[in-house]
């Protein structure tokens, strides 16, 4: 049971870091208006907001790219963007 | 060691003091502030009101992001500005001397003026205090009426009715927001709000708000209808906090008048943000605006100037996105013209700069609630309103920004509206390649 859940994470840590090898979620910093509904919203707690209002992408390496900040936030700042490292 | 100062702080001033003390280490920067709470995010109001937030989330920055910042917190309010002595006199009677100034002190809504205007159920929306005021008196089984327009006054009507709370909307005219949607646009956002349960009561005023022992029991209208409420939200627009540059003789229009730099009339004196009026390149004219990203970047320009960095700001073609009755709208550039009659001043999250149209072509693509309105000039893009989708938003945002040259596509355009969405993507994507600019 111990080596399934182990492979388990493993497997989650894989299409993490291929999502992420994929793409990232980037701002688009003039619609921000730092509400903080994002970072609310993260299932692992990044401070999106914190990117956000710079314009930094999200380069946590913990990021799902699950899309739930993208989705949350009222004014349509966030999108995926590919990142195509390897196309 | 230089001594700034800087009254006000809200996102204006605070992007001012991050600014100054990066430029400047050594500095003693003090921030004079007014209300009790740290800094936060003033439109995240409207989602904590419609409680899709809670309020601890809006506080933007951290404990430590302040602290490494080193200002000199002063809670109070600044009575008076002696520009030749360069003092700031603070209510409690002490006077600030600063090397150099900046007036933030944004908007605060204009009162109504209609009898019992004063009595306690009578909200405005400008900060967090009106908010937690609102949500005290909101719940189940109770009674609002709104008036007012532009953003704000759906913003209030929104969180109402999130919260349970059966909410008339008064017009004064026909229609909602006039100056800036078209027809159709102010249509859609009207079923919406019907559909919510939202009563609009179209060409309604208000002759009194009617009170039992100091305390709203219902409204008075001009034709002599009487409605019972518990909330009487008002949003009839905001105003510049005008009085300290007024007492001190700085050149004011609607707003302070600000040159390139930011600088006011009085040497050394700065003003950003609501409080300030700022020529409009695309227009020429000096317009207020009420915008977030508008304060922020010129809270950030005014700190750079006043740390000596002559950089000529230049007023960015206005942006806001908002939820009119639920539906994701963006505006951008000049998309209508003349007043709105449900406001009395600029409302918040505005920009004067909407209502300027120019002579320019219309053309409008839309689909069900999915809708996108482009004001097309000579050879560029002026403005533009994109409703439900957002796909075209970004894009459009970075055309009229930047005025890109859209001749090869413009005569396609007015041909054929239904091929907005595809024709703009299309030139957009081509249009990113060959530009230099980042996209972000």
């Amino acid at each position: 049971m111990r080596i399934i859940v182990q492979v388990d994470t493993l497997l989650s840590d894989l299409k993490r870091y291929q999502a992420l090898s994929e793409g990232h979620v980037v701002p688009d910093a003039v619609r921000c208006v730092q509400c903080g509904i994002c970072s609310y919203n993260c299932p692992i707690g990044i401070d999106v907001r914190s990117h956000a209002w710079r314009g930094l992408p999200i380069d946590d390496s913990h990021c799902l790219t699950c899309g739930e900040c993208i989705a949350r936030c009222p004014r349509s700042t966030l999108r995926f963007e590919r990142t195509h490292l390897f196309p | 060691m230089r001594h700034y100062v800087i009254v006000g702080s809200g996102i204006a001033g605070l992007s001012a003091a991050e600014v100054l003390r990066e430029r400047d280490p050594r500095a003693t920067i003090s921030l004079i502030y007014e209300e009790s709470h740290s800094f936060y995010s003033r439109p995240g109001l409207a989602y904590l009101l419609a409680d899709l937030v809670p309020e601890e989330q809006l506080f933007a920055r951290t404990r430590a992001e302040l602290r490494d910042l080193r200002l000199n917190w002063v809670h109070a309010r600044a009575a008076q500005l002696l520009p030749e002595a360069h003092q700031v006199v603070l209510s409690n009677g002490q006077g600030l001397t600063y090397d150099r100034l900046l007036i933030a002190t944004g908007s605060t809504a204009v009162p109504p003026d209609f009898p019992g205007g004063d009595l306690a159920g009578v909200v405005k929306f400008d900060n967090l205090d009106d908010v937690r005021r609102i949500l005290k008196l909101a719940g189940r089984g109770r009674t609002a009426v709104v008036i007012g327009g532009g953003i704000t006054a759906l913003e209030l009507v929104g969180g109402l009715r999130a919260r349970g709370v059966r909410t008339h909307y008064f017009l004064r005219g026909d229609r909602y927001w006039a100056n800036v949607l078209d027809e159709a646009e102010s249509h859609i956002v009207q079923e919406r709000l019907k559909a919510e349960g939202v009563v609009i009561h179209y060409r309604t005023e208000i002759k009194a708000a009617l009170g039992r022992k100091k305390t709203l029991a219902g409204v008075e209208t001009t034709t002599g209808e009487k409605l019972p409420c518990h909330i009487l939200g008002v949003a009839i627009g905001v105003r510049p906090r005008l009085e300290l540059a007024q007492q001190a003789g700085l050149k004011l229009d609607r707003g302070i008048l600000v040159d390139e730099f930011l600088r006011t009339s009085a040497p050394d004196v700065f003003a950003a943000g609501d409080v300030a009026q700022v020529r409009d390149p695309r227009s020429g004219r000096a317009i207020l605006d009420t915008l977030w990203s508008t304060a922020l970047a010129q809270g950030r320009a005014a700190g750079a100037n006043m740390a000596d960095a002559r950089l000529p700001y230049v007023k960015q073609v206005p942006l806001n996105v908002t939820q009119l009755a639920g539906l994701m709208t963006t505006i951008i550039g000049a998309v209508g013209s003349g007043r709105d009659p449900d406001l009395v001043t600029i409302s918040r999250g505005n920009s004067e700069a909407w209502s300027l149209l120019p002579q320019a072509q219309v053309i409008i693509e839309k689909h069900d609630v999915n809708r996108v309105r482009l004001l097309v000039g000579e050879h560029t893009l002026v403005g533009a309103l994109v409703m439900g989708d957002q796909v075209l938003s970004r894009p459009l945002h970075r055309l009229i920004a930047e005025q890109a040259d859209i001749t090869p596509i413009r005569a396609a355009l007015g041909a054929n509206p239904a091929s907005t969405v595809s024709l703009i993507s299309e030139f957009y994507e081509k249009w990113e390649r060959d530009h230099d600019t980042p996209a972000h």
